[in-house]
C-alpha cells in the first residue's frame, strides 16, 4: 500500500518542470520529471505513476499522442493535459481520449489544489474496492506500543474496519490513547490521502463547537471578522474524529445527526449549502448505551455512529506492555528535550509495574516526562517518580523567587502535567522544562 | 548539539521592529538563533515584464547562492509580488530539506483586499509564512492537522485560519532537525 501518490511531470520547459516538482514535493507527493513524451514513456516502463501531468506542445511526440499511449499501457492512469493556449478542439479531443482534465497555464494555486484533490479522490475511489478485497497488513501504527494479546486483538479490529466507510465508536477509559486508534484507522483507509480532522468536543462550549464544526461567515457574531472553514469542510474526502462525543448538547446532537444524514450543512451566519464527504470516528469514555437509556443521548444518533465499536483496554489489563511503553516515552521525551537517552533503574521499573494507572497510558507518559525533567540525566530513579514527596522551601521575595514559587504552584495545581501547566503559564513546554531545571523544582 | 541558525534577508521595506517580532516567534519555534539584515539588491533582473511580477524560481536560486557563505537556513523576505512559471502567484517557496526559502508580503496586507489596515493581522500572516517556508527547509511537508502552520494555504483566509505554530508532530520534527 502506497502512502504517497506518485506523479510524473512532462514538459519540455525546465522552469515549468522545476516549479511543479517543487510544489508537489512540498505537498507530500512522490514526483518525477520528464522533458519529453519519449522520456516519459521510457520512465513508465520501470516506474509506476498514479498521475501524469503533461504539456501538450512538445518537440517530437505531443501530449495528446502521449495520452493515447499511456492509456493503452495502463487505463487507470490519470492524465492531466496542460496547455498555454487552450483551444476548444484540442480540449474536446483530449477528454475524448480519456484525459482526466485539461488546464491552461499558468493556473491559480487554488485551481491546482482542486485539480489534484479531484485526481487524488479518483485514486482513492479506485483503491477502495481493491482494498476491501485484499487482506492488508496495518501500517503507520508505530505509536501504538505493546505486543500484548489484548492490544493485538484491538489492532486486528482496526485492520478489519479500516478499509470500509463504516462509522466507528472507540470506547475506553480516559488516557488509553483512543485518538491513536482513530489515526490508525484513518491511515489504513483509502481516505488516507486526505485529512484526519480532530475535534475535542468536550473542550468547547456549544456555540464555539458549532462554529468550529460548521465554520462561520464574516459578521456571524462579535469577533467573526473573517470567514472560517469548519472542521466538517476541512475533513472533505477524509475522516473527522469527534472526541468526547458524549459531552455534546442535545441541540448539537440534532445538528450532527442532520449532517451525518445529508453530508450537507450551512456555515454559522451563512446561507450557502456546503457539502462534504467525510467518514466519522467518535470516541468516548462514557457508556453511550446507558446515556441513551437515560435519555441524555439521542438513540438515532447513537445507532448512526455506532456501526462498529472498538474497545480500548485499560493499561492495567496489559501490564506486560509497560517496559516497552517506558522505553518509547523515554525516547520521545529525551528527543523533545534534546537530551541524551536516559536509562531506568530496575527498582524504578519494578515500581512502575506495580502501579494500577487509573489515568492509563497518559498517566504513565506524564510520569516519564516528569521523571526526565527532574532526573539526573543518566537514569530514571525511584525518587524521580511521583511517589516520593519533597517540600519546597521558598523564603525571599525577589522576582526570581516569585517566578519559582508561581511555576511550582502551577505545576502542583496540574499535578505536574507539563503540557497543561505550560498552557496555564502561557509558555511552551521547552521554556517550562528550562524553568524546572533552573529552579531545580520537584513535585511537592 | 549546536543550536540552529536562521538568517532573514530583508529584501523589502520591512522595519526592524517588525522583523524583531518575526524573529522572536520563529527563533523560539525552531529553537534557533534568529538574525536578520537588510540587503540592497536591484530586483529588476528578476522582473518578468509579461507577467508584471517577480520570478520566484530565480529569486530562490539567488537567495540560495548567497546562502553558500552562511551557516544555517536562510529566508529572503520580499515586498514584491512573486510568481512561478506554472502558477499565477505564490506566497513563498523553499527548497525542501535545503538551505533557502523566500516569502513575499505582497499579498498579506488587508489593504490589498479592500479591508482596513491591521498591523497585527499583517504581522501574524508574515510570521506564519516565514515559519511555514522555514519548515520546508527543515524537511517538513504540508500537514493536514487543522491549525498547524504547515497546512498549505492558497488564500489569505487559509493563512488566517491556521496559527503561527507547528502541531505536535511537526514541532517534534522541527526540533529534531539540524541545520545540515
Ligand atoms: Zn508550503
Ligand atoms: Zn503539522
Amino acid at each position: 500500500m502506497n502512502k504517497k501518490i506518485s506523479l510524473l511531470i512532462v514538459d519540455d520547459e525546465e522552469s515549468v518542470r522545476d516549479s511543479l516538482y517543487n510544489w508537489f514535493i512540498e505537498d507530500g507527493f512522490a514526483a518525477g520529471c520528464a522533458e519529453s513524451a519519449g522520456a516519459a514513456l521510457s520512465m513508465l516502463e520501470n516506474n509506476h505513476f498514479d498521475i501524469i501531468l503533461t504539456d501538450i506542445k512538445m518537440p517530437g511526440m505531443d501530449g495528446l499522442e502521449l495520452l493515447k499511449r499511456i492509456k493503452t499501457i495502463r487505463k487507470e492512469t490519470i492524465v492531466i493535459i496542460m496547455t498555454a493556449f487552450a483551444t476548444v478542439d484540442t480540449a474536446v479531443q483530449a477528454l475524448k481520449d480519456g484525459a482526466f482534465d485539461y488546464v491552461t497555464k499558468p493556473f491559480d494555486p487554488d485551481d491546482l489544489s482542486h485539480l489534484i484533490r479531484n485526481a487524488s479522490r479518483q485514486i482513492m475511489l479506485s483503491q477502495e474496492n481493491e482494498q476491501l478485497r485484499q487482506h492488508l497488513s496495518l501500517e503507520h501504527v508505530e505509536d501504538i506500543i505493546g505486543n500484548s494479546e489484548t492490544i493485538r486483538e484491538v489492532l486486528h479490529e482496526v485492520q478489519q474496519v479500516a478499509a470500509s466507510n463504516a462509522s466507528v465508536i472507540i470506547t475506553g477509559e480516559s488516557g488509553t490513547g483512543k485518538e491513536l486508534f482513530a489515526k490508525a484507522i484513518h491511515a489504513n483507509s483509502p481516505r488516507r490521502y486526505f485529512p484526519l480532522v480532530s475535534v475535542h468536543c468536550g473542550a468547547l462550549s456549544e456555540s464555539l463547537l458549532e462554529s468550529e464544526l460548521f465554520g462561520h461567515e464574516k459578521g456571524a457574531f462579535t469577533g467573526a471578522v473573517y470567514n472560517r472553514k469548519g472542521r466538517f469542510e476541512m475533513a472533505d474526502n477524509g475522516t473527522i474524529f469527534l472526541d468526547e462525543i458524549a459531552t455534546i448538547s442535545m441541540k448539537m446532537q440534532i445538528e450532527l445527526l442532520r449532517v451525518l444524514e445529508t453530508k450537507n450543512f450551512i456555515r454559522v451566519g451563512g446561507n450557502k449549502l456546503i457539502s462534504s464527504d467525510f467518514r466519522v470516528i467518535c470516541a468516548t469514555n462514557r457508556d453511550l448505551k446507558q446515556l441513551v437509556e437515560e435519555g441524555r443521548f439521542r438513540e438515532d444518533l447513537y445507532y448512526r455512529l455506532n456501526v462498529v465499536n472498538i474497545r480500548i483496554p485499560p493499561l492495567r489489563n496489559r501490564m506486560e506492555d509497560i517496559p516497552e511503553l517506558v522505553q518509547h516515552f523515554i525516547k520521545k521525551y529525551c528527543l523533545a528535550m534534546s537530551r541524551n537517552l536516559v536509562g531506568i533503574e530496575a527498582a524504578a521499573l519494578l515500581k512502575l509495574q506495580e502501579y494500577d494507572y487509573p489515568g492509563n497510558v497518559r498517566e504513565l507518559e506524564n510520569m516519564i516526562e516528569r521523571a526526565i525533567v527532574v532526573g539526573n540525566g543518566k537514569e530514571i530513579r525511584v525518587k524521580d517518580l511521583p511517589l516520593q514527596k519533597e517540600i519546597a522551601t521558598i523564603s525571599s521575595e525577589s522576582l526570581e523567587d516569585l517566578e519559582k514559587k508561581h511555576v511550582l504552584s502551577i505545576l502542583n495545581k496540574y499535578d505536574w502535567n507539563i503540557s497543561r501547566a505550560a498552557k496555564a503559564l502561557q509558555v511552551d513546554r521547552v521554556t517550562l522544562y528550562n524553568k524546572i531545571k533552573k529552579y531545580d523544582l520537584k513535585q511537592g | 548539539m549546536t543550536q540552529k541558525k536562521i538568517t532573514l534577508f530583508n529584501f523589502g521595506h520591512f522595519d526592524n521592529d517588525l522583523l524583531s517580532e518575526v524573529g522572536a516567534v520563529a527563533g523560539k519555534e525552531f529553537d534557533a538563533v534568529f538574525t536578520f539584515r537588510k540587503e540592497y539588491v536591484d530586483l529588476s533582473e528578476f522582473f518578468d515584464s509579461s507577467r508584471k511580477q517577480y520570478n520566484g524560481n530565480k529569486l530562490l536560486a539567488f537567495v540560495d547562492q548567497r546562502a553558500g557563505f552562511e551557516q544555517g537556513k536562510l529566508i529572503g523576505l520580499f515586498s514584491v509580488d512573486i510568481f512561478i512559471p506554472i502558477l499565477t502567484y505564490i506566497y513563498g517557496q523553499a527548497y525542501l530539506n535545503g538551505k533557502s526559502a523566500i516569502a513575499s508580503a505582497h499579498r498579506l496586507s488587508n489593504e490589498r483586499y479592500g479591508l482596513a489596515r491591521d498591523e497585527k493581522v499583517f504581522l501574524s500572516r508574515l510570521i506564519k509564512e516565514v515559519n511555514h517556508e522555514l519548515g520546508h527547509c527543515y524537511g517538513l511537508i504540508h500537514c493536514h492537522t487543522p491549525g498547524c502552520v504547515m497546512q498549505s494555504s492558497t488564500y489569505v483566509e487559509d493563512i488566517d485560519q491556521k496559527n503561527m505554530h507547528f502541531c505536535d508532530s511537526c514541532l517534534l520534527l522541527v526540533r529534531n532537525a539540524r541545520d545540515s
